[in-house]
């Protein structure tokens, strides 16, 4: 009479649903369930449905909090049941992994019920909340593109990297383009998945270029160590061991960063204007800074003066600050600045925001951007900073890189990317001297911003960077 | 009476002989069908219609536990489903839609049978003969032309069994079933067409497809028609009861609506919340079939706790039958989908199998096979 512990996997609660979300549990861990005792509430596409208990027992876990979307097929809640009698179906139920493996007919996973095989093990995606949390509620629905709506909340909340930057680090295995995998049959597919061969990476010698058995079996002599005819169809074996590709499930920050590109992409038309700024100026008064007793403990970077010059500007072209509400047919005019910056982190792009950015002085957006940079790099950015954002930078200058034309973040009306600072030979005073050099490049939603409007606002911030002290004459 | 002279005042009328509030009510034309019922055959119709309800309940479950791909609730149409399928004799031939559970288990059907296409474990759950009730049909209304096939068989056996159709309101507006009345009628054929109106077809009200009573419909095509209150057992048993009498002694086919509710979704994966009102459900759980029954049997002092204690205790056996039938169910082989197909040998059917199993072999001795 040991207890056992029974898995419940999510089952396909409709027809052909991959997902649902648990809505609430009416059970809590210790509970003593009886079979068929509704445990909670799920939503599906298509209804809200109670799940009951397929066991009898006490509930030992709960594998997902309320307000998850878990796939179809996922553990879900753990029970301990009486090793035998109880309502409990006495013979193997869904999770025929835990019984005995003596029964001849064996199970595939794919178990009526529980929908075609989930093939990746992605973490649960979160729905969005909906608005209340700590988010303006102007802003939260600001998610224009529907598409992208969801990962501006809990799951962070994606924007453009300008041009990608080569990768700096060793990047971890990027997909190869997407290719259509050639054509096989389904023994030969199982023969390779067998032998672990990687069909994409072969020729077919079959009819219309087929990958037939020989191919396969031909791959495999190829990488074992005692080949006997290596011919000049085999593929060459490349260094890494025979992989041309390494294939990575889409998923997580890379899959809402790529539906947000794709959401504001083809939804804002873009413009992209660039400006080449002699920055001299602007450097020599980083380094007094620097040097000032009042910046000592600050961290004061190029770029917090880009996002200083660039809140100043906005104050001037305040059009450039807004947004365009599809749904209520209206734009949105911020009176505020949520900044947002353009990070690399752990768990790939990121844009957090630095809220009311327009209130702060130079110190204290230095001060703010120090904290937003190492927060990402930590990894801890709270959906509270990666929504509400009504402007970005990114910084592809520290990556070396001149200019980009920048995807708006979704949402937003403008983007700019500042380029490295560069000594490069440049007019000075009439003559040709070695400068400092920055190119600044911005996109603006054409919708809502004109080319008049988004060429003022990027000259302003040129002008600002090229002499400091003309911000006395705009504020 | 129904007939087709009769007016339609009198065919409007809903057959009734319990009131919701568990009253039996004289009905002159109607007593006299049912005056054999005594209360023991009471007690075995409540006891009927509270276990195809715990059945349906616990195939509900097994649904929602992903052990079924889908199930389609029979809950507020018990009455007519047990009343009508208890009138039945042996011989006669029922050709039902996917949810007459309570009509199968009438024929006697095998509990793991019944969930075997559910479980999308085979293609058919049972041997039609083997309880001369052919097996669900998906198609909406195309049974009834069957059943009218049928009928029209047994005339040309000189038999007098008959054959029972079971359809919704929703079927009434498919070509199908207006085809199977047109044939019925002209070769006055022994069939009956039972209607259950549970007032939905899937999320549309019957008065969108129906502006007069559906039962008015049947007398167009030279078919006597009766309404009758789908949540009263004894009723449905009187009219069936009725129509069967006709049937076999050479009057013809008869149309029965039986007027009930679908109190549960479509189906598994149906939502009745977004497209009906709550109120609504509030009306009809007040009509309840079972608790009508109820409410009979304890006036006349014939529900002591021993006899609920026992029906109860019933239920529970069967459902928990249900469920190990379920859940045990082996898993169909490959090669599976070639049975049944043709009754007799067929050549080109075996060259397919042969195929099939050289295609099969080919994934090599793993008997994992290919996804």
């Amino acid at each position: 009479m040991a207890p056992v512990i029974k898995e419940f996997r999510l089952p396909d609660l409709g027809e052909g649903l991959t997902e649902s979300e648990i809505v609430a549990w009416h059970v809590a861990v210790g509970d003593t369930v009886e079979l068929n005792q509704v445990i909670a509430d799920v939503e599906t596409a298509k209804a809200v449905v109670e799940l009951p208990s397929p066991y009898a027992g006490v509930v030992a876990k709960l594998h997902e909090q309320p307000g998850t979307v878990v796939e179809v097929g996922a553990p879900i809640v753990s029970f301990d049941v009486p090793g035998a009698g109880g309502d409990a179906p006495a013979t193997d139920g869904p999770d025929q992994s835990r019984s005995e493996p003596a029964e001849p007919p064996r199970r595939e996973p794919n178990l009526v019920g529980y929908g075609a095989a989930v093939e990746k093990s992605g973490r649960p995606a979160r729905r969005a909340r909906r608005a209340g949390a700590a988010v303006p509620a102007t802003t939260i629905d600001a998610a224009a593109p529907a598409a992208s709506a969801p990962a501006i909340s809990t799951e962070p909340a994606v924007t453009p990297p300008p041009a990608q930057p080569p990768a700096p680090a060793p990047a971890p295995a990027v997909a190869d383009a997407p290719r259509e995998r050639p054509r096989s049959t389904p023994p030969v597919r199982k023969l390779a998945r067998d032998l672990g061969i990687d069909l994409t990476g072969l020729t077919g010698s079959g009819p219309n270029g087929l990958i037939v058995r020989e191919d396969v079996l031909a791959a495999q002599q190829g990488n074992a160590p005692a080949s006997r005819q290596i011919t000049a169809e085999a593929p060459p074996s490349s260094g890494t061991g025979g992989e041309r590709v390494t294939r990575t499930p889409i998923r997580g920050v890379r899959k809402h960063t790529a539906a947000a590109m794709v959401a504001s992409a083809f939804t804002a038309p873009h413009v992209t204007e660039f400006l080449t700024v002699d920055v001299t100026a602007s450097m020599e008064l980083l380094g007094r800074l620097k040097a000032s007793r009042a910046f000592a403990d600050v961290r004061i970077t190029p770029l917090a003066l880009v996002a200083k010059a660039l809140c100043i500007a906005l104050d001037r072209n305040p059009t450039l600050n807004s947004r365009w509400d599809e749904a209520a047919q209206e734009i949105v005019q911020h009176h505020y600045v949520n900044l947002g910056i353009a990070a690399a982190t752990p768990r790939g792009l990121m844009v957090p925001n630095i809220k009311d950015a327009h209130e702060l002085g130079l110190r204290e957006l230095a001060e703010a951007l120090t904290d937003l940079t190492e927060t990402a790099r930590a990894g801890k950015t709270g959906p509270a900073d990666l929504s509400g954002g009504t402007i970005s930078i990114t910084n592809v200058g520290v990556f070396g890189i001149d200019a980009g034309t920048p995807i708006l973040n979704p949402g937003e009306a403008a983007i700019l990317a500042m380029g490295s600072v560069r000594k490069m030979p440049w007019e000075y005073k009439d003559e040709i001297a070695l400068r400092q050099v920055m190119t600044l490049s911005l996109s603006f939603d054409h919708r809502l911003v004109d080319g008049e409007q988004g060429s003022r606002f990027l000259a302003d911030i040129g002008t600002i960077l090229r002499d400091p002290g003309m911000v006395l004459t705009m504020v | 009476m129904p007939s087709n002279d009769q007016t339609d005042a009198t065919r409007d009328e809903l057959i009734q002989l319990i009131t919701p509030n568990g009253e039996r009510r004289s009905n002159a034309a109607y007593d006299p069908w049912v005056a054999d019922v005594d209360g023991a055959a009471l007690q075995a119709l409540y006891e009927d219609m509270v276990v195809i309800r715990r059945i349906d309940a616990e195939a509900t479950a097994l649904q929602r536990q992903g052990e079924l791909a889908l199930w389609p609730p029979l809950l507020g149409q018990e009455a007519a489903q047990i009343g009508s399928g208890r009138a039945l004799r042996e011989d006669d031939f029922v050709f039902s839609s996917y949810r007459e559970n309570g009509v199968a288990y009438c024929r006697g059907v095998d509990l793991t049978d019944l969930l075997r296409v559910w479980r999308g474990n085979a293609s058919s759950g049972w041997d039609p003969y083997a309880i001369n009730m052919a097996t669900p049909q998906v198609i909406i209304g195309a049974q009834t032309l069957h059943a009218t096939g049928y009928a029209m068989g047994i005339l040309t056996d000189g038999a007098d069994s008959v054959a029972v159709t079971y359809f919704g309101d929703g079927a009434t507006s498919q070509g199908d079933v207006n085809e199977a009345m047109v044939f019925a009628a002209s070769y006055q054929a022994p069939v009956i067409f039972f209607c259950q109106n549970n007032q939905w077809a899937i999320s549309e009200p019957v008065r969108l497809q129906a502006h007069v009573p559906i039962a008015r419909r049947a007398p167009g095509f030279g078919i006597p028609s009766v309404r009758v209150d789908g949540n009263d057992v004894l009723a449905c048993l009187a009219v069936t009861r009725e129509a069967l009498d006709r049937a076999r002694t050479g009057g013809g086919p008869t149309f029965i609506e039986a007027v009930t509710y679908r109190m549960g979704p479509h189906t598994t994966a149906d939502d009745p919340t977004r497209y009906r009102d709550a109120n609504e459900l509030e009306d009809w759980a007040a009509k309840d079939p079972i608790a009508r029954l109820a409410g009979l049997l304890d006036s006349e002092g014939l529900l002591p706790a021993e006899v609920s204690d026992a029906v109860k205790a019933t239920a529970d056996e069967v459902a928990a039958r249900l469920r190990e039938g379920c859940i045990s169910m082996p898993e169909p082989a490959a090669l599976d989908v070639f049975k049944h197909v043709y009754s007799e040998p067929n050549s080109w059917l075996e060259r397919q199998q042969d195929h099939y199993e050289q295609y099969l072999t080919s994934f090599g001795s793993s008997e994992e096979g290919g996804r």
